[in-house]
């Protein structure tokens, strides 16, 4: 099992990722800085969270057109297993990868507080293990937006991977925090070999650190 | 008294700079001439308050700095202490209070910036944030806006650089209402073999500037922060910096990595007064001069003077003195994460500040004057008498009332829960918290091991106003309560002090007789000081804030599993109340919440008590007989029992000999709420009797509802929700 995490200026979850897939798989990832322009063979390519060069411009927009994200889209088009989380979601966003949009959080505040997610796809790589799940999130922009249309596309293709709920998997509106369509929390692609989520599963990777449901993702895909 | 002013300088131009006319007098003694313009900004931002510590110098040497495991005291960018196993803890806490005032969220986040840089010049990776806040009264006009926008800005920084806020404080008192205290603390975690100095050495080696570029930003920042305030402050704007987290982020990845290396000589942020100070403490810890090409450094406005480029407090840059034989090397490091990296100047056996611009020489200062010749000032002081004790006729106050009080306290702006104000903050970046914001301390695991880092911020102005000495050792107890509390072994602090006008007799009486206090405390706990800062002319048209000694603790737990919270943890364990219970209600949060008085008397802490009590819960938490605990301080004993509850949603049963206010509502100090699991109640009591520790059976643990025994009863749930409404509501 190889897998990769992509570190761009001013991404702070990678050293996280890196812990949680080496703890669950027994490797560690190799580091890929931003400037590179191949990825050997991959099992697993994960974009982590952080403020990619500082989220100027609008989040993820620049990351998006590093060289290395060049070579991330080749290879998820290729069916290279992708996974973004927090800004590397709003990363997959920017090139396209995935639909829609992430926009300011309807509270206009940074949120950072346990959430539960549910599993609305039992059939991908990473959702194997349909599960409801308490994680962490830490984002300013975090509202999943889409027009009627993509939503539409979205739906009819089951590439809605996780949504917000209640800790007893009832997805309802107190259990949206950000203000997202549908309580939409991760979506996948129409093959269904990327994943972009807000949730941050790396946090979650031991009781100590106040739950291990995190692991249930990584687990899904390197298993 | 006569001035000896005769000199060509204009008086105006002098006293815009901040010098006194007398301080004036002797730099044209040291230099043996007058200084030009470029020169007069060096002394006035070396000579100023902030810098210099000309009012405090006197008072803080006689703080306790040593221990077994401190590594560096005070002097440094930062205290170091050891934490065992070759690795150390390096923190400080630093004000950012007037341009906080002034321009909220980037007087914020640029304190963040700043505390960061201290740490990781160290060579330590921080790994935590605190802070310590006081805003004016909530109806002050200016209070939202402020809290707002600190809040953001602490965020914003921290949460962008990826360095979790992990804990803090924050208080509302309407002497805070034109002066707001914005206090940042980081931690950071080191090698006891890889700690970085500032000290310049090697004759001819390469002064490098790296970073951000220099502009126009900050220009006097710290004579700004060395002044009182008045109406028109806010026409200061442009002397506040602007924060670039993401560019910190690449400087402290750069550092790290280079520091990896055999290459840095002496490394120094360029914090207030920039590149002024940074480059003569470097020259002043080496005892060797510096010469400086100011061509040279990066620029980010054209056509900046000697004067600007000396006093600009752009952030995010540093100064470091290499290895010759490594500048292509950590040249390479810099570029390759997009950082500036010019070589300025070099290391010179002189002893002189050198500064040439386009081949002339701008400045030539000897580095003694500027460092030994500075002021140091005894200031006069007098001491006032701390506020008499009030007593209050306990059949005046009507038991039935108890309930609605507590819910009264626990939705108080300064007792309600700060939720509001944490989950703005990533609180769990790097992946190491283990006890969240909102127990008594926070603890961080240190990365790839199996113990951690405690850390708590604390000070009761209030007491402190009221008796500045009891104030002093109260805040540094607190914290050692909120360490004690959390299962660790409290080794050292940071003080942060915040004061008024030190040219005001009585302020300087506060300072002197809280630095007392806490040097009593410090020594009778162990539990030296090893960094600081001090904020003094925290005054607005005249009127001083309340003395303020933010004190920042850091512990160690050993063992992670050993770790305690607040929350209660099971139903039907048993509450013990450790330590002595008189029922004292002067200066209490009951008062100042429920009647709206602040009257009666600090309250006394006896060390002895203090240090048998908390030595005893250690013990506890060795043994493994306590499930949770909690420090009983603000609002007293109810107000802890009702806090334990709302963490875990379990409720408590609470069945007391006495069942009246200055019971449940009384401040005495020494104490502490722990739960007992039932079956080891026996064995718990036996250890309290070893020790003849004071300790008192207040309850059992229920399901989700605080009761009184023949008083009332609250659901967990109801008052959860008191608590978390009122930031919130003011905010929105």
């Amino acid at each position: 099992m190889k897998s990769h995490v992509i570190v761009f200026p001013g991404s702070n979850c990678d050293r996280d990722v890196a812990v949680a897939i080496e703890k669950i798989s027994g490797s560690a990832p190799e580091m890929i800085w931003h400037k590179n322009t191949s990825i050997e063979h991959s099992d697993l390519i994960i974009v982590p969270g952080g403020f990619s060069y500082g989220d100027y411009l609008r989040c993820g927009a620049i990351a998006s057109t590093s060289p290395i994200m060049h070579v991330v889209v080749q290879k998820a088009k290729a069916g290279v297993p992708v996974i973004g989380i927090c800004n590397g979601f709003q990363i997959l966003i920017e090139t396209s990868l995935l639909d829609g949009a992430l926009i300011r959080n309807n509270s206009l505040s940074f949120i950072c507080r346990d959430i539960h997610i549910k599993a609305e796809n039992s059939t991908s790589i990473f959702t194997k293990n349909n599960i409801i799940a308490k994680m962490p999130i830490a984002h300013n922009e975090g509202n999943y937006f889409a027009s009627t249309e993509t939503l539409k596309k979205i739906k009819d293709h089951d590439q809605i991977a996780f949504r917000y709920c209640d800790e007893h998997g009832v997805v309802n509106e107190q259990a949206n925090p950000n203000g997202s369509m549908e309580n939409i929390a991760g979506i996948l692609n129409d093959t269904k070999n990327v994943l972009g989520l807000m949730p941050h599963p790396e946090r979650a990777i031991e009781i100590n650190l106040g739950g291990d449901d995190g692991k249930h993702i990584f687990e899904s895909v390197l298993n | 008294m006569t001035s000896t002013w005769i000199h060509k300088t204009e008086q105006s131009l002098v006293e815009s700079h901040g010098l006194k006319h007398a301080e004036f007098d002797n730099i044209v003694k040291g230099l043996g001439r007058e200084p030009n313009l470029t020169e007069l900004g060096i002394f006035s931002a070396m000579w100023n308050e902030h810098c210099s510590y000309k009012s405090s110098k006197f008072w803080l040497k006689k703080l306790p700095t040593t221990g077994e495991r401190v590594v560096q005291g005070p002097g440094e960018n930062a205290g170091v202490i050891d934490i065992d196993d070759g690795d150390v803890a390096v923190f400080k806490m630093e004000s950012h209070n007037h341009p906080s005032y002034i321009e909220p969220y980037q007087g914020a986040a640029t304190g963040v910036g700043g505390i960061l840089r201290d740490i990781f010049t160290m060579g330590a990776r921080p790994v935590a944030n605190l802070n310590a806040l006081r805003f004016g009264e909530p109806s002050h006009p200016k209070t939202k806006h402020l809290l707002a926008g600190v809040v953001e800005g602490i965020g914003g920084y921290g949460n962008c650089i990826g360095i979790p806020t992990v804990g803090g404080e924050v208080n509302f008192h309407p002497s805070y209402n034109g002066n707001i205290l914005v206090n940042a603390m980081t931690v950071g975690i080191a090698k006891k073999d890889k700690i970085f100095y500032s000290a310049a050495a090697g004759i001819g080696n390469p002064v490098v500037y790296v970073g951000s570029k220099t502009g126009r930003d900050g220009i006097h920042g710290a004579t700004m922060a060395s002044a009182e305030f008045d109406d028109d402050s806010e026409d200061k704007k442009p002397t506040v910096q602007v924060g670039d987290p993401f560019t910190e982020k690449l400087l402290l990845e750069a550092c790290l990595e280079l520091m990896k290396e055999e290459a840095i000589i002496a490394i120094q942020d360029m914090g207030a007064a920039g590149l002024t100070s940074s480059s003569i403490e470097m020259a002043s810890k080496g005892n060797v001069g510096l010469e400086i090409d100011l061509t040279k450094v990066p620029m980010r406005a054209s056509n900046m003077t000697a004067y600007e480029l000396m006093l600009s407090e752009s952030q995010e840059r540093m100064l470091m003195v290499i290895d010759p034989a490594k500048e292509d090397m950590a040249r390479k490091i810099f570029k390759k994460w997009d950082l500036e990296f010019e070589v300025i100047g070099r290391v010179t056996d002189t002893k002189n500040l050198v500064l040439n611009m386009h081949g002339k020489e701008e400045a030539c200062i000897p580095i003694n004057i500027l460092v030994e010749d500075a002021p140091e000032y005894q200031r006069d002081y007098t001491i006032s008498e701390p506020t008499k004790d009030y007593t209050i006729d306990p059949n005046s106050l009507n038991a039935e009332t108890i309930v609605d009080d507590l819910i009264k306290m626990i939705s108080h702006p300064n007792l309600c829960s700060r939720r509001w104000i944490w989950e703005q903050y990533d609180h769990m970046v790097m992946a190491d918290t283990i006890v969240r914001p909102g127990s008594d301390a926070a603890v961080v695991r240190v990365h790839g091991t199996n113990k951690a880092i405690a850390m708590s911020t604390d000070c009761s102005p209030t007491y402190c106003k009221h008796n500045s000495f009891e104030g002093g050792k109260h805040a540094v107890v607190e914290t050692w309560r909120n360490l004690i509390a959390s299962g660790a072994l409290p080794i050292a602090i940071t003080d942060c002090m915040n004061f008024g006008n030190p040219e005001k007799p009585e302020i300087m009486g506060q300072f002197v007789e809280c630095i007392r206090g806490m040097t009593e405390a410090c020594s009778a706990l162990n539990y030296p000081v090893v960094s600081g800062n001090v904020s003094l002319y925290n005054e607005t048209n005249g009127e001083g804030i309340y003395p303020t000694p933010a004190i920042g603790g850091v512990g160690l737990i050993k063992n992670i599993e050993k770790t305690k919270t607040i929350a209660f943890k099971k139903i039907d364990s048993a509450i013990y109340l450790i330590g002595k219970t008189e029922g004292h209600l002067g200066n209490s949060h009951y008062l100042s919440i429920v009647q709206n008085q602040e009257i009666g008397s600090t309250p006394i802490i006896n060390l002895d008590e203090e240090l048998k009590n908390g030595k005893f819960i250690l013990e506890l938490v060795n043994k493994d007989l306590i499930l949770s605990s909690h420090d009983v301080g603000e609002g007293g004993l109810l107000v802890a029992a009702t806090e334990m509850s709302m963490s875990s949603g379990i409720g408590v049963s609470i069945n007391t000999e006495r069942k009246n206010h200055a019971y449940y509502f009384g401040e005495d100090q020494g104490r502490y709420l722990v739960e007992v699991d039932a079956a080891d109640e026996q064995k718990f009591k036996q250890v309290a009797e070893d020790h003849k520790i004071t300790i008192e059976l207040i309850g059992r643990t229920i399901d989700a509802y605080l009761m009184i025994q023949d008083i009332g009863k609250v659901s967990v749930k109801d008052l959860k929700s008191e608590s978390e409404k009122w930031f919130p509501n003011f905010t929105r």
